[in-house]
């Protein structure tokens, strides 16, 4: 099966380093052979390459640069079955202003909802610059048919989503029948049009290291813009070591076929320690060109309160409290 | 030693949240009895686990306030209880802290227990002296009910470092409120103990914070936390610039602050906060005297319901 190249931009610089990546895709038994083909992973070595790399200390100018940069970093979430427009509104208005009290705060990257809310929070987010994410293909289990994920994305899409986040097929992925992942995957993509595209993994549910670094390199192939570690639902989501794993991949992608590919942790994260112990990864592992929120993000929701409140410490010199942010 | 078993030395921790950490800093300092011999090093807690202390209180405030107030007693007795059994080793601690003989020390220790036993007895009761149904004139039924203040940080005497202690923090936690409390600078050895007694008795975890260290330095960050509700500068008040300091940052967020020359005897037949009696310097206060309900009441924020009951006239037929 030939490779579809997902955008015109991308095919030029993927035939320069990556032309042997054509034959990997070419079918179920060579995408096998290439995913377990990928040197396997040091579980050990990875979890204690986090571990330092999460004792680094970042204080003042430093702490104060890391905070707004994990703001704008943001995928503001909502993803309950209780979501309202009212709250959806809520939510679009503190990504565009997260703390009332400081208008220095920057923005955050997006607002993450469902496709049905996603001409909501694009109608009050209009002209301020943060995205609308929207996930799709029956988030969070991903158990529908192929056309019912794909018209799932051009439900958002058409309601002016500029970012899918959609799950693979972990069943498909875990019996080993990788192409049909990957094809879901160019399906998806070529659906999405000018979105840029996530592809969610759910880490918490692929066991192994091993089969996070074949998922990673399975989206990187398929077109994905972003690799994201989980859809926050689940027991285990986004840990600085799985993390760690899907920067490494990322940065390699890039070395090998020149293309960039962003990432993004999602759930569990929840305090500002947390993600500057992320963007420690980010720095150390991709390097700076991913601190940008075109290439990293956080998915989070509670996040951003935590965030907002060691600002006001930083500003203020007073510890700041749970009375002095939004209850989301 | 002679009997050829080695001694078994006392890590002295913080109890926060209901675990007990070393400092954040990982400083200790030494504590000495009254003579200046070394009893053992304590944590010296930084300004961050003062802003942990916060965290965990503020979690541990909803469950604790929402619990009955019959149940919040019977944890406090419980409280008494624990502490009954570890009878000889307060009356050791108070001993070398406070510089008492064991016979002093030991009263001292009973007066405590027993503190703690009449402040569990009040738990649901204080709601009756301050509460209460007011006359309104107007078709309403009108209620008053006190309601806990919130987190409040308590600034533990200097000078009485378990019957002091006892007396400041009982109060607080018994009408619902959680507690931060900076224990005596020099004397933190009783209190770090009373950690343990309080994480064994039911109480969950986070109503009581303990930190051990410089008063100040806890002190301040302390009182300018926007998540504090009210601060008790009760062991402040040997140093009046500090407590001045406490009382202009604690303004900023509009905590209620108990003076440390709010302690004072009450009036004979006082209970309420009412009664013109003089203040008098806290260092001196007489911790062993009927403490009344002043300290119960301090930190107490009263809710009152209007609710309609119909016209005056309406509500009853006329057959």
């Amino acid at each position: 099966m030939p490779t579809t190249a997902p955008s015109p931009k991308r095919s030029a610089a993927f035939e320069q380093g990556g032309a042997s990546f054509a034959d990997a895709t070419a079918s179920d038994g060579a995408l096998r052979r290439f995913l377990h083909g990928l040197p396997g992973v040091d579980a050990v070595g990875l979890e204690a390459r986090a571990a330092s790399l999460g004792t680094r200390s970042i204080k003042t100018t430093a702490k104060a640069y890391a905070i707004d940069l994990a703001i704008s970093m943001i995928d503001l979430t909502t993803l309950e079955g209780a979501d309202t427009p009212g709250k959806v509104r809520a939510l679009a208005a503190k990504a565009v202003n997260p703390d009332p009290t400081d208008r220095t705060s920057p923005r955050t990257a997006a607002v993450c909802v469902y496709p049905d809310m996603a001409a909501t929070a694009a109608a009050a987010l209009a002209g301020s610059g943060v995205k609308v994410a929207s996930v799709a293909t029956a988030f969070p289990a991903g158990r529908a048919a192929l056309d019912v994920k794909l018209a799932d994305v051009r439900d958002a899409v058409a309601a002016g989503a500029d970012e899918i986040d959609m799950v693979i097929d972990r069943g498909a992925f875990l019996s080993g029948r990788y192409l049909k992942v990957y094809e879901e995957i160019l399906a998806v993509k070529a659906e999405c049009g000018r979105a840029r595209l996530k592809v969610i993994f759910e880490t918490g549910e692929l066991s192994t290291y091993d089969n996070i670094r074949r998922a990673s390199w399975l989206g990187m192939l398929a077109g994905a813009d972003f690799i994201k570690t989980s859809t926050g639902k689940v027991a285990v989501n986004a840990t600085p070591a799985n993390t760690l794993l899907m920067l490494e991949a990322v940065r390699d992608f890039r070395e090998q076929t020149g293309v960039q590919i962003g990432v993004k942790p999602a759930g569990g994260i929840r305090t500002s320690k947390d993600a500057i112990k992320f963007l420690v990864l980010v720095n150390e592992t991709a390097g700076e060109d991913w601190l940008d929120n075109h290439w990293f993000r956080f998915g989070a929701s509670s996040l951003l309160n935590d965030l907002l409140m060691q600002r006001q410490k930083l500003s203020t010199g007073r510890y700041s409290g749970p009375d002095y942010v939004t209850v989301d | 030693m002679s009997d050829g078993r080695l001694s078994v030395f006392k890590t002295y921790k913080l109890y926060v949240g209901g675990k007990f950490p070393r400092s954040e800093s990982g400083r200790v300092y030494e504590v000495t009895d009254s003579k200046g011999a070394w009893l053992g090093h304590a944590p010296q807690s930084s300004r961050k686990d003062a802003r942990d202390a916060v965290v965990a209180a503020r979690k541990a405030f909803g469950g604790w306030s929402g619990a009955t107030a019959y149940n919040r007693g019977q944890i406090l007795y419980r409280v008494a209880e624990m502490l009954e059994g570890r009878r000889e080793q307060f009356v050791r601690e108070v001993a070398d802290a406070e510089g008492l003989s064991k016979s002093k020390a030991a009263a001292v220790v009973d007066a405590a227990i027993d503190r703690w036993v009449w402040y569990a007895g009040w738990t649901d009761k204080i709601g009756q002296i301050v509460g209460g149904a007011n006359p309104v004139a107007g078709p309403f039924l009108n209620l008053s009910t006190p309601e806990p203040t919130g987190v409040v940080t308590v600034l533990a005497p200097q000078e009485s470092s378990f019957l002091g202690l006892v007396s400041v923090i009982a109060p607080v936690i018994a009408t619902g409120n959680t507690a931060v409390v900076i224990a005596s600078a020099d004397a933190p050895l009783p209190a770090l103990s009373l950690g343990e007694v309080l994480a064994t008795s039911d109480l969950p975890g986070g109503v009581v914070n303990i930190l051990s260290g410089r008063t100040a330095e806890l002190a301040v960050p302390l009182a300018s936390h926007q998540d504090v509700n009210a601060i008790d500068l009760t062991g402040a008040g040997g140093d009046a610039e500090l407590a001045k300091e406490l009382e202009t940052a604690a303004a900023d967020n509009l905590k209620r602050v108990l003076r440390p020359s709010a302690s004072r005897r009450p009036a004979k037949g006082e209970q309420g906060e009412k009664g013109a009696d003089r203040p008098q310097p806290v260092d001196k206060a007489d911790w062993s005297a009927d403490p009344g309900t002043h300290r119960l009441t301090a930190f107490l924020e009263t809710k009152t319901v209007w609710h309609p009951t119909g016209a005056l006239g309406a509500s009853g037929s006329s057959y």
